[in-house]
This record gives C-alpha cells, sequence and structure tokens, in this order.
C-alpha cells in the first residue's frame, strides 16, 4: 500500500495521458456492457421454443391453382405426398412456426366483444396435423373426428374446437381453469379442449416477448378455402431427401400451381431464415466489441511502452537502492489498475445512461444490474494483460542504468 | 513549409514504424466500421424522390368504428373512402393502389409461370411517383374506367421472360387472363419502397421489408381487382368478413391513396376536404368518428413509420461509439510520441522555429496518420459493405460505396486524425526550448 503515494503521483504529472485512457476504458466500458447485453438479448431470443418437431418436420407451400379445384387439388397432392417412402405423415395445414403467417385475429372472452383479450395467431391442421407437428399435450384432449369443421372463414366453423398453448391459457385465465372456456372473434366462437406446452406462432407477436408463444390451433376439414399448404413429417436423417421429392410430386400432380421456394422447406431452415438478421446483428456485435477491445488493448501496451521508455533512469535508481523485480512490476501493474478503475467508475455511469437512450430510442429492455461488474471485470483482466510486457520489460531493466548519463 | 512539414512527418512515422501502424490501424479499423455503418444509413434514411417529395401526400380518414379520435387512423383505407376520395377528384393527381401476388406468365415465354408481386394501381401512379420507363407508357385514366387489360411490367420481368428487347404489344398471361404489355419499366429502386410503407409503427424496428424492389407487374386498379380476386390480403378488418374474396363491401382496410398536391394552398384545401369526407361520413352513419383524419406529406409518413431498421441505426451509433474509442487512443498515442521528442522539439524552437510552427508540423504529422489510415478505412469499409450485402436483408444490394461517400471517408478520417492531434501538437508547441537544450 505503500507504494500508492509515489503513484498517484506520478499520474498528477502525467494528467493529460491518463486521463485518456481513463476516458477509452470508460467509453469502453459504456459500449461493452450494452453491446454484450444485446448480443445475449439476441441469442435468448434465437431460442425460442416452437414446441414442434423441428428437425422431422417440413412443408410444402403452392400458390396460383384454380380455388374451385381445391379439394380436388388437396386429395391427389395428399396421395401423392404420401406414396413418397420415408413420409410417416402429410397433412394440410394454414401455417407453420417460422413460415408465412396465415391469421392474427384479436380474441375477446365476451360474444359481445367488447373487451380485446390478445391476439393470437390462428393455426388450422387437418386430421393427423396435431400428431405430425408433435406438440405436447399437458392438459384435456386431442382432436377427435367429430371436432374437424369445414372452413369458410379463416377458422374452422363456429363452434370450432382449439387446443391453445399454456401461455395463452394463463393469460386468458389466470386462473388456471381454461379446459371447456369459451372465446370468441367477432361472430365466430371456439372452445378450448386441450392445451399443449408450446407452439410458438410463425412471426412474433406484438404484446411482448411472452406473445410469441400465443397460438390457438384449430381442426379444419381441407377445402376450398383451405388448401395449398401440406406438412410433411420423416425421419430427421430423410428429410431432406423427402423434401426434394416432394416438391417434384407437386409438380407432377398440380402442373398448374407454383411452388412457392420460399415457404417450401424444412421448418428447422425456416427457423435458420427467420433468425438470420438476429445472427448477423449479433455477429457485428461481437465484431464491435472484439475490435473495440483490441484498439483498447494496444492503446495500453503503446502508452505503458512509452512510460516505460521515459522512466528508465528512475526505474534504474530505484533498483540500485533495493527495489526487487517484483516492486517494479508491480509498480505499473498498480498503475495501470488505478486508471483503469477510474474509467471503470465513469465508464458504468456512462453504461447506464447509455442503456437508457436504448430504451428509450429502440424500445430495449432494461440492462441487468450484472453486466456492469461483469464488464469491469473484463476490462481490469484486459488492462492487466495489456500492460503485463511493457511491465516485465521495466522489471528487466538492469540497475546499471541510474549510473549511465542519458 | 507545409511540404518541409509533410517531409518532416513521413521521417517521424518512419523512426517509429510500429507506433505509427498502431495509429493507422487505430483510425483505420474505427473509419471503416463507421463509414460502413454510415454508408448503409445514408442509404436508407435519404428521401426516395427528391424531386416530388414536397408534393405528395397520404390522406387518412377512419372508417374503423371499433376506434375513436384519441387514436391514429388505420394506416390503410377502407375500399369505399378510398374510391370516393379518389373519384373526387380534388388533387392534381392521385392514385390508388394494392399490393399482391399473382401467377404469371407469357405464352411466347417458355420461363415457368412465376407468383409476380404486382401492384393495382391507376394510371396517375407512374407520372405522380417519376416512374421511368424504357419502353412504352403507362395507361390511360381511361383504361382505368375501361378496365382494359393492359400491363407495365419491371425490367427485371421483362429480362427474364422476353429478354432485354421492346416487348410492348406482347402478351402477359396473369392468372389465366391475357393482358397486352402497354410500358417496360427502366431501372427503378426507391430507397424505401414509399408508396407501400405502413404499419411502421407496429413493426419493432423490423422494417427492412420496407426496401425491397418495386413489384415486377403493374396493371389497372379496377382491372386487377376483378382479375386477382381472392389474392388480396387485408391490413386489418374491425368486422370479421363474410367473404375474403369480396373485400370492397367488407369492414376492412386495404386499400392506399396517394395525393399529389403542387402549391400549399392545395394541400391545405385538400386536408379540408379529407375532414368534409370523414364528417359527412360520419353524418350519414357509415363512420362513427372523424376527427382523427390526417394528411401527411411523404417524408413525414415515412418518418411516422420510422422506415429506417433499427439495427442499421443502432449499428451507426455503435461504430462512431467505437471511432470515438479509437481517436482517445491515438491521441494518447500521438501525445506519448510528440512529448518523447521533446528534444527534437527544443532545438527547432532554439534555432528559431516559432510555436505556431511547431503545432502545425504536429499537426501535419497526425494528418498523414489520418491519410494513411484512411486508405486503410476505405479498404475496410469496402469490406464492410461486402459483408452486408452478404446479409439477408432486402436493402442487402443496395450497399455500395457512392462517390460522395467515398470523399466523406478520407475528409472523415484526416479531420479524425487532425482532431486527435490538437492537443498533443499544442502540448508540443508548449516545450520550453531553454530547459530541453540542457538536457540535452
Amino acid at each position: 500500500m505503500n507504494q500508492l503515494a509515489p503513484i498517484i503521483a506520478t499520474l498528477r504529472r502525467h494528467k493529460v495521458a491518463a486521463f485518456l485512457i481513463g476516458m477509452e476504458i470508460a467509453l469502453a466500458c459504456a459500449v461493452l456492457c450494452n453491446a454484450c447485453f444485446m448480443v445475449v438479448s439476441r441469442i435468448q431470443a434465437m431460442q425460442v421454443h416452437s414446441g414442434v418437431d423441428e428437425s422431422s418436420l417440413a412443408v410444402v407451400t403452392l400458390t396460383g391453382f384454380d380455388p374451385a379445384q381445391a379439394s380436388d387439388l388437396n386429395a391427389r397432392i395428399l396421395d401423392g405426398l404420401r406414396r413418397i417412402p420415408g413420409v410417416q405423415s402429410a397433412s394440410v395445414v394454414n401455417a407453420v412456426p417460422f413460415g408465412q403467417p396465415a391469421g392474427n385475429a384479436g380474441i375477446s372472452l365476451d360474444p359481445d366483444g367488447k373487451h380485446r383479450a390478445a391476439v393470437p395467431h390462428f393455426y388450422v391442421g387437418s386430421p393427423g396435423a396435431m400428431e405430425a407437428l408433435g406438440v405436447k399435450l399437458v392438459e384435456g384432449r386431442r382432436f377427435s373426428a367429430d371436432d374437424f369443421h369445414p372452413m369458410n372463414s379463416f377458422v374452422p366453423d363456429s363452434p370450432a374446437s382449439v387446443v391453445v398453448t399454456r401461455t395463452l391459457a394463463d393469460h386468458l385465465w389466470p386462473d388456471g381453469k381454461s379446459l371447456g372456456k369459451m372465446f370468441y372473434v367477432d361472430r365466430l366462437s371456439f372452445r378450448v379442449i386441450g392445451v399443449v406446452e408450446h407452439l410458438s406462432r410463425p412471426t412474433a407477436g406484438e404484446e411482448g416477448p411472452q406473445s410469441f408463444d400465443w397460438s390457438v390451433l384449430a381442426a379444419g376439414t381441407p377445402g376450398a378455402k383451405f388448401a395449398g399448404s401440406y406438412l410433411l413429417r420423416a425421419d430427421p436423417a430423410q428429410l431432406s431427401r423427402v423434401l426434394r421429392e416432394a416438391k417434384e410430386a407437386v409438380a407432377t400432380v398440380a402442373p398448374d400451381a407454383v411452388l412457392d421456394e420460399e415457404n417450401s422447406q424444412s421448418i428447422s431452415d425456416l427457423r435458420t431464415a427467420y433468425f438470420r438478421q438476429d445472427k448477423a446483428m449479433a455477429g457485428m456485435l461481437v465484431g464491435i466489441i472484439v475490435g473495440m477491445l483490441m484498439v483498447t488493448a494496444l492503446g495500453i501496451v503503446g502508452l505503458a511502452s512509452f512510460w516505460v521508455q521515459q522512466r528508465r533512469r528512475q526505474i534504474g535508481i530505484r533498483r540500485a537502492i533495493g527495489a526487487t523485480r517484483g516492486d517494479i512490476l508491480r509498480y505499473f501493474q498498480t498503475e495501470n489498475f488505478l486508471i483503469v478503475s477510474g474509467g471503470i467508475a465513469v465508464g458504468m455511469v456512462l453504461a447506464f445512461f447509455l442503456n437508457v437512450m436504448l430504451m428509450q430510442r429502440y424500445e430495449m429492455p432494461r440492462m441487468p444490474f450484472f453486466y456492469l461488474p461483469v464488464g469491469a471485470l473484463a476490462l481490469w483482466s484486459l488492462g492487466q494483460l495489456s500492460v503485463l510486457a511493457p511491465a516485465l520489460r521495466a522489471a528487466a531493466t538492469p540497475p546499471v542504468v541510474a549510473m549511465r548519463s542519458s | 513549409m507545409f511540404g518541409y512539414y509533410f517531409d518532416l512527418a513521413i521521417r517521424s512515422l518512419r523512426r517509429n514504424p510500429v507506433l505509427t501502424a498502431l495509429m493507422v490501424l487505430a483510425i483505420a479499423v474505427g473509419i471503416g466500421a463507421s463509414m460502413t455503418t454510415l454508408t448503409v444509413l445514408t442509404l436508407l434514411s435519404g428521401d426516395p424522390i427528391p424531386s416530388r417529395s414536397g408534393v405528395l401526400y397520404y390522406p387518412q380518414v377512419d372508417p374503423d368504428t371499433s376506434k375513436d379520435d384519441s387514436r391514429e387512423p388505420t394506416d390503410v383505407l377502407d375500399y369505399p373512402s378510398a374510391v370516393d376520395m379518389w373519384r373526387a377528384k380534388r388533387a392534381d393527381r392521385q392514385t390508388l393502389l394494392v399490393e399482391t401476388g399473382m401467377k404469371t406468365m407469357a405464352p411466347q415465354s417458355t420461363a415457368r409461370p412465376v407468383m409476380a408481386p404486382t401492384l393495382v394501381t391507376t394510371a396517375d401512379f407512374f407520372p405522380m411517383f417519376a416512374v421511368p420507363f424504357r419502353y412504352g407508357h403507362g395507361w390511360s385514366a381511361d383504361d382505368d374506367e375501361r378496365r382494359a387489360r393492359v400491363a407495365v411490367i419491371s425490367a427485371e420481368l421483362n429480362n427474364k421472360l422476353f429478354g432485354d428487347v421492346d416487348s410492348t404489344g406482347k402478351t402477359l398471361r396473369v392468372r389465366d387472363v391475357d393482358f397486352t404489355i402497354v410500358g417496360v419499366l427502366d431501372h427503378w429502386r426507391p430507397r424505401p419502397q414509399f408508396y407501400t410503407v405502413r404499419g411502421g409503427r407496429m413493426a419493432a424496428g423490423d422494417t427492412a421489408s420496407y426496401y425491397q424492389r418495386p413489384q415486377d407487374v403493374f396493371m389497372p386498379f379496377f382491372t386487377g381487382l376483378d382479375v386477382g380476386r381472392g389474392t388480396f390480403g387485408v391490413y386489418n378488418c374491425w368486422q370479421l368478413p363474410d367473404d375474403f374474396t369480396k373485400l370492397e363491401t367488407s369492414a376492412c382496410n386495404w386499400v392506399t391513396l396517394w395525393a399529389e398536391l403542387d402549391t400549399s394552398a392545395k394541400a391545405h384545401d385538400y386536408a379540408r376536404f379529407v375532414a368534409d369526407y370523414a364528417a359527412q361520413q360520419k353524418a350519414m352513419g357509415r363512420f362513427s368518428h372523424a376527427g382523427n383524419t390526417r394528411m401527411r406529406n411523404l417524408m413525414q409518413w415515412l418518418s411516422f413509420n420510422r422506415v429506417v431498421p433499427a439495427d442499421v441505426s443502432l449499428q451507426a451509433w455503435l461504430a462512431f461509439a467505437f471511432l470515438a474509442i479509437c481517436l482517445f487512443n491515438t491521441v494518447g498515442l500521438l501525445l506519448a510520441k510528440f512529448m518523447r521528442r521533446s528534444g527534437e522539439i527544443g532545438v527547432r524552437r532554439a534555432l528559431g522555429a516559432t510555436r505556431g510552427g511547431i503545432f502545425m508540423q504536429c499537426l501535419v504529422e497526425a494528418g498523414v496518420i489520418g491519410l494513411v489510415g484512411g486508405v486503410g478505412g476505405l479498404l475496410l469499409t469496402l469490406l464492410g459493405l461486402w459483408l452486408v450485402r452478404q446479409q439477408p436483408a432486402a436493402y442487402a444490394d443496395l450497399a455500395h460505396l457512392d462517390p460522395a461517400m467515398f470523399l466523406v471517408t478520407f475528409g472523415l478520417s484526416i479531420a479524425a486524425a487532425m482532431l486527435a492531434g490538437i492537443l498533443p501538437a499544442y502540448r508540443a508547441s508548449r516545450v520550453a526550448p531553454g530547459l530541453q537544450l540542457k538536457t540535452l
């Protein structure tokens, strides 16, 4: 501790340079904490549970066919798809997770529709679709033959039996009793027969992160208004071949229709595509973090080397009057620690205000407190690592330097 | 004198190659990161149609009976309101538009049918938005009324179907209906695709899709509604439609109206016309409220929709913070470097160099670092933009360095380095000659 006084005295003589490095650390601390928080948020967002067996599922989407022939088309295509070796199940769906949304609608718990309760996404599946998706039923029952109604709107005819996700059920009925409950979209009515653990909607909801899981699954009979998207289930190892053959099959069965390539992929590929932008952004942020840390480290190395060279004589004198190598090493390490600590102190305040600004401008959530000490720790380590080489060089200064005139 | 300082700067920089390289590198990466993001930001945040943006307006009324005056009106219009206001012809020009996709092929071409992004719109669309034609022209107001089967196609679709030839007069088959091609557009890529922008408030910053290419097929509004029946999506409905293929009579918003008003007096009158229309509809009982009509001009509408993707501006902020860190770094290193040369500076001062002279000499040295850093920064910017082009975003293909940004790169780099040099140069110029000579 008795070393501190001379270090502070020296730093006073190098106010400007010490201040500059301190400010660099402060800025780096502010950006580092917030950038790390953004990277973690993006990665967390990418972990969303779709609730379906992504690796076993693929979707084939057709457009441009004559709606009058849709019933016939459904039958021919399902038949064609089921003939492909390796296909475990083929069914008609209106949408799949990470694909094109088919029906977002505001629901109310009262038949008059006075109070909007949520805006979930409505999935519709033909017989076998729920089983193929692999959603995990946690309450109630699956669809039985009576539950399948024809489609005359964007959902099956009322009253439609539906399965909802647990997050949606908890949002609508916080008391936990959702089975048998009704909800409404205008004059359409729905009865909850089951609750599934997860089923994410195709694209993020507008009512907070939890609304990504607000889905309703209804049972529909394929027909003129329920055609064009086909869900395939196959062994993950065979899925890419099955999908390729499925595309060929629909081209033969329905030569008039246009294959929607973008929406004819495995669910895993759709997921990758859906999060590609987040991944690119996270990559860019990591790039900024790495670049920033490198520049900061090089700055510390540069300035410390300069100081070591400038103080060679003083170091020699200290060595000559009894300072050990360890003393010299610790001197530079302590000096660096002091500068970095000052920078971190300012940096934490900056980090807080940067987060507030990002919250206002970009609707980002508040940064959890623990990012600050983690960022501080990272910068302390960076400072110590960067100063190590110059400090070792300083410690190697032989005492005889003191006796030479410069 | 400048030449001499320049020579001194080069000598000095070559004496400490490692320190010099460090400073150049810091400037280069800082400039590279900030210029990459700044280029993308300026590309996406500019005026999509500078010659006309001042006279284009986006009128809005609110037919949604489930809302009231305290809310913003819905982003697009219902069919009756849009067509009523369009038919009133109270603006210098006005156009209706709806975006969709229709199965399209050319009987003369071997290319397979595609789902072509299609815009159904009215005759004024092309002159209003200064759309460039390579061959032919748009259609007439008469074609709109007659429901003529004419179409205009994009240069890209023309290339795909017919090759780069004048295909006017040829047939385009859309959903089994034959259209005569009357015009082929020239390359046209407004940023953003401003005429279909809407819903930005709800996009949570994820607005990259506003920068998509324009549609491939353009056809008269009423013809398109007939031919494309069932392909149109709705923005929202306040009552569940009986039949999604009969949107004209449904309680849904799905039609966009643009008005061109050449003077502010006309714009003022038109705003009153829009308000009067809403009031009249309310009196008739069709609207529940009429107090929240809007008429933003194009740029106001774009800013209301926050069209620049949040990620893009966020990246620019971060990159400039990074540049600031690089500059602090450079200031520190320059300071160290200049102070180390106190002896040399003392000699120059003793031999008659003024403080200003020393200051200028140091600043020139900083400027040289900036120039070299700028070259590095330029290369890194090109690399950065290449990386942006590999991204899946709709604007990725736009990310190119234009000549202005090329110059800005060097300007910013030299300015940044000189800024970083001011303090160290000032300190160097304060070196007392006598004191330094004594230590030599």
